[in-house]
């Protein structure tokens, strides 16, 4: 027996699902992903010819250094938190809302018909109501579109949000060329909304914030505390589920879905009327999607979101400075983004699974 | 002294001929040793089994047992912690299906892993090597061919969505025999089959037995194990009893090895007092979404206090019966009348509850628990705990805004004491209970409503001995409160048994309602598969 068993091999590389792991083991993992992620970054920027050190240090200062940066940072992480709490209440329930593009662009439209076109008539603060409301009441109805077509029809909902970014983002260019056009400007763009229009600054950065900071509280009691957050849970793991508990399925697609959209549609607002003043192309910049990362790298928990959004603003607010500073090509930083955001997703596998190599196996058991 | 040498010298023989001869040894399989943890639980504990060239041999376990993760080392599905396995006497590592499938050894797995659009054919030969062209043709031609061989009805040309849930079986153990294996593993093959059903399959299983297949057959049905093995090994916490020869045992002796104590396999039928009217199902017609009649003028009475058991080959209704009653399957016709319990002179005057969901039924006052046949894609969300899952039926009942998970937690502990289900505590995940633990939580959650109707589809459809009776207990209890209960059954005997009277159900008819203590299984069996004077409408 003690001869054939040499033939008998083990296989080199095993990969088994944890039990439990304890947090802290967690965060260690994640920690020397993180430590991973710098040093292959560091070498990308060794290859360019810099100093990682110097660069990183670039980055955090860049981001977290002086009052002004902080503020653009706090400015990048705003829509992306809010956006990515509008979609979780979407994927919490298995539907994947990947319009939050679209929902924003609308979001900004509906506040700019008011900002632009009534400012002259309504003071500041009902002004800012009507916006707000405006982009939250687009942005949820084009939400809601793609959910009751799917509640009726069964609809792909991944296709079709997907096409209604598509669709907003036409039409914007369509108001910026043709009757949103600013008179007297000789390229197609949209007027400036008015100074006394433009949302207050609460220390230094307009007060969406606030409401942002809020609404992880509210989005994390909604989730957990509340029959509609039970419902769109139940909703998530199984429709058949929920039908039999006498839940109506459709109408919890269809009031989630106008959540998720009214959400994305106050980031467009929050943007026409805090941080770009006007409504361009680039209003939603590709927020929709990396809230989605913010996202998942979170596991749909709002408070997680809140660090996640912060870090990514910063690694962007960094990637801008090293820019200008190091003369590094915007390519190489969103390289350098990728690089950490890849080994950050990645490593969540080595949090969920261990591998085991041949022979090693008793020390773990 | 003289026994202990002559016991020596056996072994010592026994091993010598093994080593020389290899290949002709008498052992298709042998594992010896096997351990496999999974973090801190032992699944199997310094298991061996053993299993002849050309025989049936039944593993008999409760569940949890290990039965499975035992089956799933040989089939390259887990690799075991320690011990070794041998293949016709060679030492073998088994590190991927596909080893396996190079040893000749087969796995039927309990969920069938067959894509829906294709036919069987094509999910026979899906993942084998071959040119790049198929010739469906030719396949189909090899498939019906093998499938005669051995006595299985089947169209290698049909596609899987179309077949029941026996043809499906068929394919799996089709896809396993044209891949060449002589070992073959059936996990609970019977779980999902009617007794004609089982009959033919254990045809199949002895034809492959005299072709020189070896098979072994995970089950915890008694009466399976003494029809169709030749050896039973036992099971028990996922450490190895012992192995018997069938023909020199019996269900008593089966019963203690499995469970470790002697119980009595008898089924109590309390007596039934004469109850009132509860629901009375009128002319009830369904469509499925083909346009078939699912349910076709169905029509019978239920009393308060009794068990009414439905019978029939599956498919033939019943889960359309138990969703249009609870409000889950739209109807075309008929109607369902609920008269609520009468205190005094006081009586709910009769409501027509058909057409209402379920959360509408609720709102007129009127608690009716289901236990669907899906336990965890309908019963219960998997993902969620045990409190989450309690409070599924009722957390409208509070006022307000907000949850309250308070009573249910409450709620879901009492469960765990009074039920004896066994979970590391009310925040795991149903999902990773074992499935007589799961159906205690379905059924317990359910009863908790208090419910006046109580209607349950195959509550012990892969439960073992001790958590089915527990679950015939808890029914009686609840027909002893008065509370009518509607039990959709497989196994006839059980049926026969437990229920007050049968309703015996056939291609969506109503063939017959009788008292099961004056009619055979036969007669049952009979009904089944005819509607009084017409032409038989079930296949």
């Amino acid at each position: 027996m003690q001869v054939k068993s040499t033939q008998v091999k083990e296989p080199l590389l095993r990969m088994v699902k944890r039990d439990t792991l304890s947090p802290r083991k967690a965060w260690g993992i994640r920690g020397i992903a993180f430590l991973l992620s710098l040093i292959t970054g560091g070498v990308l920027i060794l290859i360019l010819g810099h100093n990682p050190f110097l660069v990183y240090k670039a980055m955090v200062v860049g981001s977290w250094g002086s009052s002004t940066v902080i503020h653009e940072t706090v400015k990048l992480a705003v829509p992306l938190l809010i956006t990515a709490i509008g979609i979780s209440f979407a994927f919490k329930m298995k539907f994947w809302n990947i319009g939050a593009e679209g929902q924003i662009l609308v979001g900004a439209v509906a506040a700019g018909a008011f900002g632009l076109f009534t400012a002259h008539i309504f003071p500041k603060l009902p002004l800012v109501i009507l916006m707000l409301f405006a982009g939250m009441t687009a942005g949820g109805l084009y939400g809601l579109l793609p959910a009751v077509c799917k509640a009726k029809w069964g609809t792909n909902e991944t296709l079709f949000t997907l096409m209604l970014n598509y669709i907003a983002l036409a039409f914007v260019k369509y108001l910026m060329n043709g009757p949103w056009k600013a008179p007297g400007s000789s390229f197609p763009k949209i007027a400036m909304l008015v100074p006394g229009a433009r949302l207050s600054k609460v220390l230094g950065v307009h007060w969406g914030w606030i409401l942002a900071l809020i609404l992880v509280v509210a989005a994390y009691i909604y989730f957990n505390k509340t029959k509609q957050g039970y419902e769109i849970a139940v909703v998530g793991e199984s429709n058949n589920t929920a039908r039999y508990a006498g839940i109506n399925v459709s109408r919890v697609f269809t009031r989630t879905m106008f959540l998720s959209g009214a959400l994305c549609g106050l980031v467009g607002m929050l943007q026409f009327a805090g941080a770009d003043y006007t409504i361009t192309e680039g209003t939603a910049g590709g927020v929709g999607f990396t809230a989605i990362t913010v996202a998942w790298l979170a596991k749909m928990n709002p408070i997680g979101m809140l660090g996640v959004s912060v870090f990514i603003a910063m690694l962007e607010r960094g990637a801008n400075t090293i820019q200008t500073n190091f003369k590094i090509p915007a390519s190489a930083s969103d390289l350098l983004i990728g690089i950490i955001l890849f080994f950050m997703l990645g490593c969540e596998f080595f949090v969920t699974y261990r591998l085991i190599f041949r022979g090693k196996e008793e020390q773990h058991a | 002294m003289t026994a202990l040498f002559l016991e020596v010298y056996k072994t010592v023989g026994k091993r010598k001929e093994e080593e020389g001869l290899g290949e002709a040894t008498d052992y298709a399989v042998r594992m010896h040793h096997v351990t496999k943890t999974f973090g801190k639980v032992v699944a199997n504990k310094n298991v061996d089994l053993e299993l002849k060239n050309g025989e049936i041999l039944a593993l008999l376990g409760e569940n949890g047992s290990g039965k499975t993760t035992l089956m799933n080392m040989l089939s390259g599905i887990y690799f075991p912690d320690h011990g070794e396995i041998e293949i016709h006497g060679t030492p073998v590592t088994i590190r991927s299906p596909r080893d396996a499938f190079d040893l000749g050894i087969g796995m039927i797995h309990q969920h069938f892993k067959l894509v829906d659009v294709m036919t069987a054919a094509e999910n026979i030969i899906l993942g084998l090597d071959g040119k790049t062209t198929v010739n469906r043709k030719e396949i189909n031609k090899k498939v019906g061919e093998l499938a005669s061989r051995y006595g299985f009805e089947t169209d290698p040309a049909k596609k899987i969505y179309n077949m029941a849930v026996s043809e499906k079986q068929t394919v799996e153990i089709l896809k396993v025999l044209f891949r060449g294996a002589d070992i073959l593993i059936l996990d609970e093959p019977t779980a999902v089959l009617t007794p004609q059903e089982t009959k033919k399959l254990f045809a199949v299983l002895r034809n492959m037995k005299a072709d020189g297949k070896s098979i072994i057959i995970i089950t915890h049905k008694l009466n399976e194990v003494m029809a169709i093995s030749d050896r039973v090994a036992i099971l028990r916490k996922g450490e190895y009893i012992g192995v018997v020869e069938t023909a020199a045992t019996n269900q008593a002796q089966l019963t203690e090895m499995m469970v470790g104590r002697p119980i009595s396999l008898a089924i109590d039928r309390p007596k039934r007092e004469c109850g009132e009217e509860r629901l009375e199902v009128i002319g009830l017609t369904c469509l499925n979404g083909e346009g078939v009649k699912t349910l076709d003028n169905v029509s019978f009475t239920t009393y308060s206090g009794e068990i009414l058991g439905v019978a029939g080959i599956a498919g033939s209704g019943q889960k359309e019966l138990c969703e249009a009653i609870a409000g889950l399957c739209p109807t075309i016709a008929g109607s369902v009348l609920y008269s609520g319990e009468c205190e005094g002179e006081n009586c709910v005057s009769r409501e027509r509850i058909l057409g209402l969901k379920p959360d509408e039924i609720v709102k007129k006052g009127i608690s009716m628990a289901f236990v669907p046949e899906d336990r965890l894609g309908m019963g219960l969300v998997a993902g969620m705990d045990m409190t989450d899952n309690v409070m599924l039926r009722s957390y409208k009942n509070k006022k307000g805004f907000l949850v309250d998970r308070k009573t249910p937690k409450n709620v879901a502990e009492k469960l765990i004491e009074e039920l004896e289900i066994v979970t590391p505590g009310v925040e795991t995940p149903v999902g990773r209970m074992s499935g007589g633990n799961v159906q205690k939580v379905l059924l317990g959650r359910e009863i908790a409503l208090s419910p006046s109707v109580l209607i349950v589809a195959y509550p012990v459809r892969g439960l073992d001995i001790n958590s089915s009776y527990r679950i015939y207990d808890l029914l009686n209890e609840q027909k002893k409160k008065g509370v009518s209960v509607i039990f959709i059954g497989e196994d006839l005997d059980v049926l026969m048994e437990l229920s007050d009277r049968i309703m015996v159900l056939c291609g969506g008819k109503v063939s017959g309602i009788v008292d099961p203590r004056e009619v055979t299984k036969e007669d049952i069996g009979l009904m089944m598969i005819h509607v009084e004077e017409e032409v038989p409408v079930c296949k």
